[in-house]
């Protein structure tokens, strides 16, 4: 039984409640194959998008697996809000709440900002990335994947390739996955490769050689150009040379392993177009579970009532 | 709170009885099998719709397609409970569009879930008609439906249960009337 306010990382939750999640997304899967994508469930409920980062995908899944289930939603861009003119985010936050919003869907640049304004409001608030901490409905959405594909996800050998360092899908995979033992391992440039890494019970790997060897899954990261400018790389060319996921190196993993990308892509950098459109890849399932797995959530938050009565 | 069996009002062999005689019921009714499908409702109405089809596979010798409807998504209850249901799979593996569909549940109350499941099932497709199958009618309608087969009518008091146990689910076959304990 569900009985959190909010979302706001995997590292939180506990096996269970990941399954519970998990479970509740196979049905919401079916709706989205439907001739009519809607069900009533949320009928009357609303959620508000504040997304403080640019996004595509998250934002849209989260709009569209609310529509799905019926609720009203809005999105507030911040370039364009009161934001600008210096007002802080619990101020916003609050704003959201008091015009009836039971349930905010936040992106920040900052760790942690999900967290601080859960604690300042009743509305229900779902972290959708913060900073480099977490990204846990990506996670999720990985892990629905996984499981809906190997069956599984205990024992399997997960490779996440690339800059683990700004990687909040990194860390919200790493959490989530290993609370069902499956056996993650990272691999990227040292410069990309956090310190703490290895308290968080994955193996570490500068070779993309040998890290990939027998895995069931690599998942691989975008280069984040934009948070590039420290020099931590030499080059991108020298990455693709060196970290890219290409057809050689794609045939060290096991036959059947799947090829994952949370997106946007940089395509022939982190990922070659071939592997990407090769019969290995559920980049695209990737993004339909994301729906799946959003609708699931907003469900267990928003499906019973006292929506606007429950504080942490 | 504690319940205490009042009554038996039906045992395996009734509720055998029971649902051959539905069973022939929905052949005269539709004058065959053409174009029939059952979906029973999670969870006991779907052994009921499975039972139901076995019945008529050996009366006709046709064996009608039976899915599986979960009707949680479609609750007009949600708001108002403290924790919501778990969801579960619908699984109607044919196309509802244009078949006579008979609607399975073991017990028709206040019509709720009926109409939740009405509507789940026009989501699903447009089907030619929709009749309801119930085990038990309690009566205590809130809402304008009735079932085109009924096992038995059973007049209840709200502060009674109808208890419905199926081999399947239960490990036994027979219908209760529970009361609240003094």
């Amino acid at each position: 039984m569900w009985k959190r306010k909010d979302l706001l990382g995997l590292k939180e939750l506990s096996a269970d409640e990941i399954n519970l999640i998990l479970d509740t997304a196979v049905p919401m899967k079916d709706i989205i194959k439907r001739e009519i994508k809607k069900v009533p469930t949320l009928r009357g409920r609303s959620m508000v998008t504040l997304f403080y980062e640019p996004s595509t995908r998250t934002r849209t899944s989260f709009e569209i697996a609310a529509k799905y289930l019926s609720a009203d939603t809005s999105s507030l861009t911040v370039a364009t809000s009161s934001v600008v003119k210096g007002e802080t985010l619990i101020d916003t936050g609050k704003t959201i709440e008091v015009m009836g919003a039971d349930v905010i869907v936040i992106r920040h640049e900052a760790a942690g900002a999900p967290h601080l304004l859960a604690q300042r409001i009743k509305s229900r608030v779902i972290n959708a990335g913060d900073g480099m901490h977490e990204h846990p409905t990506q996670g999720l959405l990985d892990m629905f994947t996984i499981r809906e594909k190997k069956g599984k996800l205990a024992d399997l050998k997960i490779a996440i390739l690339g800059d683990i360092l700004h990687s909040r899908v990194a860390r919200s995979n790493i959490w989530g996955l290993t609370k069902f033992g499956a056996k993650v391992r990272v691999v990227g440039p040292s410069t990309l490769l956090p310190k703490e890494v290895q308290r968080m019970g994955v193996e570490v790997f500068q070779s993309a050689e040998e890290a990939l060897k027998d895995v069931d899954v690599i998942n691989v990261l975008r280069v984040q150009r934009e948070r590039q400018k420290k020099g931590l790389l030499p080059s991108l060319r020298e990455y693709s040379n060196l970290y890219g996921l290409d057809r050689k190196r794609l045939a060290l993993a096991k036959p059947d392993a799947l090829v994952m990308h949370p997106g946007p892509m940089n395509r022939g950098v982190e990922i070659m177009p071939d592997v990407y459109d090769s019969l290995h890849s559920v980049v695209d399932e990737q993004v339909t579970n994301g729906v799946a797995v959003r609708m699931a959530i907003l469900y267990l938050l928003m499906g019973g009532k006292n929506v606007n009565e429950v504080v942490n | 709170m504690n319940f205490t069996v009042k009554t038996q009002i039906m045992d395996a062999e009734k509720m055998r009885r029971t649902l051959i005689r539905i069973s022939h019921e929905i052949v005269e009714k539709n004058k065959g099998t053409d174009n029939l499908a059952l979906i029973g409702i999670r969870r006991r109405g779907v052994p009921l719709a499975q039972r139901l089809a076995k019945h008529i596979a050996e009366i006709e010798g046709v064996t009608l397609p039976v899915g599986v409807l979960d009707i949680t998504l479609y609750r007009d209850d949600l708001t108002t409970i403290d924790h919501q249901p778990v969801v579960q799979k619908t699984e109607v593996p044919f196309p509802v569009t244009n078949k006579k569909i008979i609607l399975v549940d073991d017990v028709l109350y206040t019509g709720r879930t009926a109409r939740a499941a009405l509507d789940a099932i026009m989501d699903l497709g447009r089907p030619e008609a929709i009749q309801l199958a119930i085990l038990v009618d309690r009566g205590h309608r809130e809402l304008p439906i009735r079932a085109d087969y009924v096992g038995k009518n059973v007049p209840t008091s709200k502060k009674e249960i109808v208890a419905v146990n199926l081999v399947e689910i239960d490990g036994s076959d027979e219908v209760q009337i529970l009361e609240a304990a003094e």
